[in-house]
């Protein structure tokens, strides 16, 4: 991207581009361009290669699939994989189809999301804004978090868990996500807001605002690029958990991915590919629109010119 | 007692003092100018009668009422802070409409006020702009704006006008000045910019290493520096500070100064002060304008003396020219009129003006005469 201008900048030293006297040299200096270009798409074409058997294939009967045409596109195109996939296949003991975990998946996500990321905001703030004795420990102490590995603390979280009656549940699972999830989401905020200028708090301190009012009305609006980054982190890696969800859930509040996995795995008799394909995309369509529709609010610059110039 | 009382304040940052023991009392209207290089304590002192900073010992009083323990909101204080600090995601109108929101001001009364600073600050045409579509300059007026609607006890300046470039910074000047003229709120104002501090303020106080050095008019602080840091900081160029000794000279003291080429010359006391300090070493603190040729010399003084002296560099200034020569093994700068025939490597009668000299004790830099 950043070399375009250049090159271009080259071509109209050279000449103008519509005589043919300038034609050899532009040539060759496009040629590594045109390499790269090349390069490029190989490479795209081997990461969107699994992308591409996993939607022809959950588009076709499972005769096909078995029949030995994994690369083919189908030849009976349909849409019942993704329909047995959703309502009806097989999930460990029951066949209820994927949903009701989906369900459970969305009802985890988004309060986690959330309250994470609000409450790493928070903590931004009051770490960055609000200088107190042992703040620099206390952040220490929630990097440290973020560190710790999730095997270590299985044992000790299911006993906590316990105590607090949420063992199996939803609510459960969202405190596990929630406490993983703050020492990161304080992490972006806390470096964010440290380069925003402290003279702007103090403004609004002397325009009689308070704590909350501050945050609210003049450090959240500015927020915005790195709580999309925050969101799009913790989404991923709260969707995508299996370890949480496989040791803390319950057959009824398990979530997509423990789900997908009972799918795979409990099918009896032949295996439905196809079906297998359709439940593994659905498991991956929600991380890939928040990708689709946060990254375009990822809008950079929204400070630019607040102070100085 | 003052409208802003300033009584025995000190501020640390764990065990580094960085404001000593502080006393200035303001009267209403005054328009106070904390000056000094950069890290003698000005914000921090400022940002404490803002209460921005807590007060480590000592009060501050404003009206008579102790701020202690007063949350800046309710100080009924306004400050222009050296960023400007205006909120970038609202516009001009809600930049200048906030701080009246917060203290409760209906809507129809904020929007006449906004109407009526925006008049004032000719910036009408800016008000749904955002901060960041603005000019510096511009935004210096919203920052001012936004601070005049608060009809503040005082008005507190953080080196408001730095971040300008130096046409729009003597505008600027000239403008807040004459807002003080119209509006007579007290203000505090802090700056390192000597000339600043000398053409806005009605009293300076000149700060070095967290110490108020020197409490007066901008006339008593420039002709009577109390001390040899307040000598050199205030003024441009800044007075020339040398080595001299105490001599006499027809039976009057006077001070016994050595020229380039290892001569010596008298410059006699003017008033007779200095007596009975013979052979006492000291710093003979001389400021440009006061050492001149002859016919640019002040008429009025009966003190004038003359030194032949060579000199070694002349720099012309349109107005004027500064003419370097040496004394007590120091560059010494003149301000000659601009006319005057003189190049560097001339012999050249200089006028001096003892009148205005003042004395330091080299040891202690405190002023001795
Ligand atoms: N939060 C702080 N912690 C420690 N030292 C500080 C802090 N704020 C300011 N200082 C120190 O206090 C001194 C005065 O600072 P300041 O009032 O900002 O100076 P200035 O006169 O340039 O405005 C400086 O030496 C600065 O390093
Ligand atoms: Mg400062």
């Amino acid at each position: 991207m950043a070399t375009a201008p250049t090159s271009r900048f080259i071509t109209a030293g050279t000449g103008d581009p519509t005589q043919p006297r300038a034609k050899g040299p532009r040539l060759s200096a496009h040629l590594p361009r045109v390499i790269l270009y090349a390069l490029l798409t190989l490479f795209c074409i081997y990461y969107l290669l699994p992308l591409y058997v996993m939607v022809a294939n959950s588009l076709k009967p499972l005769s096909e699939i078995t029949a030995g045409g994994m690369m083919a596109l189908p030849d009976a195109w349909t849409l019942a994989p993704w329909q047995s996939a959703w309502s009806t296949a097989q999930i460990g003991v029951e066949a209820t189809g994927l949903r009701p975990y989906f369900i459970n998946s969305l009802v985890m996500v988004i309060p986690a999301v959330a309250i994470s990321t609000i409450l790493g905001a928070l903590n931004g703030y009051v770490l960055t804004k609000w200088h107190f004795r042992g703040a620099t420990l206390i952040f220490g102490l929630l990097l440290f978090g973020c560190f710790i590995p999730f095997q270590m603390v299985l044992i000790p979280m299911a006993r906590m868990l316990g105590l607090m009656g949420l063992s199996g549940t939803v609510p459960g699972l969202i405190f596990v996500h929630l406490v993983y999830g703050i020492g990161f989401s304080t992490l972006y905020f806390r470096n964010y807001y440290a380069a925003f200028p402290t003279e702007l708090v103090r403004a609004a301190q002397i325009d009689g605002a308070g704590f909350f009012r501050i945050f609210w009305r003049i450090l959240l609006p500015s927020s915005g690029p790195i709580a999309v980054v925050c969101i799009i982190w913790q989404f991923t890696n709260i969707w995508n958990d299996f370890l949480f969800g496989a040791s803390f859930a319950d057959f009824d509040s398990q979530p997509m991915t423990v789900a997908l996995n009972n799918l795979v795995n409990s099918s009896t008799g032949v295996k439905e590919y196809n079906v297998h394909f359709a439940g593994a995309l659905m498991a991956a369509a929600p991380t890939l629109l928040v990708y689709i529709v946060a990254g375009r609010f990822f809008v950079r610059g929204l400070m630019a010119g607040s102070v100085k110039g | 007692m003052g409208f802003l009382d300033i009584k025995q304040a000190t501020k640390s940052y764990g065990a580094v003092k960085v404001l000593h023991e502080t006393d200035i009392s303001v009267e209403e209207g005054e328009f106070l100018v904390l000056v000094g290089p950069s890290g003698c304590g000005k914000s921090t002192l400022l940002n404490m009668i803002a209460g921005l900073e807590d007060v480590t010992s000592g009060d501050i009083a404003i009206k008579g009422r102790s701020m202690l323990g007063v949350k800046p909101a309710d100080r009924n204080i306004a400050m222009v802070f050296q960023s400007y600090a205006l909120y970038p995601n609202m516009t001009v109108r809600g930049n200048i409409s906030f701080g009246m929101e917060m203290h409760g001001l209906a809507k129809p009364e904020r929007e006449k006020k906004i109407e009526a600073v925006a008049e004032l600050l000719q910036i009408t045409q800016l008000l749904d702009r955002k901060p960041g579509q603005l000019s510096g300059g511009q935004r210096q007026r919203v920052a001012m704006g936004r601070a005049l609607t608060r009809d503040p006890d005082v008005f507190l300046f953080d080196e408001p006008l730095s971040n300008l470039d130096a046409k729009l910074r003597v505008d600027m000047r000239t403008e807040i000045k004459k807002l003080h003229h119209k509006l007579g709120t007290t203000i505090v104002y802090v700056t390192h910019d000597q000339i600043e501090a000398l053409t806005l303020s009605t009293r300076i106080a000149v700060m070095y290493g967290g110490h108020v050095q020197q409490l007066g008019t901008p006339k008593e602080v420039y002709d009577n520096p109390a001390n040899m840091f307040v000598a050199g900081f205030m003024g441009s160029p800044s007075m020339n500070l040398f080595p001299a000794k105490v001599a006499q000279a027809n039976g009057a003291p006077a001070a016994e100064v050595t020229l380039r080429n290892g001569e010596t010359a008298l410059l006699p006391f003017a008033g007779g002060s200095m007596a009975g300090h013979d052979g006492r070493d000291i710093i003979l603190g001389i400021r440009p304008e006061a050492i001149t040729d002859r016919d640019g010399a002040d008429r009025n003084s009966n003190a004038v003396h003359m030194i032949e002296a060579t000199v070694e560099l002349t720099e012309p200034a349109g107005s004027d020219t500064f003419v370097v020569t040496h004394m007590g093994g120091r560059d010494i700068t003149g301000r000659f009129r601009a006319d005057v025939q003189v190049e560097a490597g001339d012999r050249f009668p200089f006028a001096i003006n003892m009148e205005k000299a003042v004395v330091f004790d080299p040891e202690t830099e405190a002023r001795v005469a």
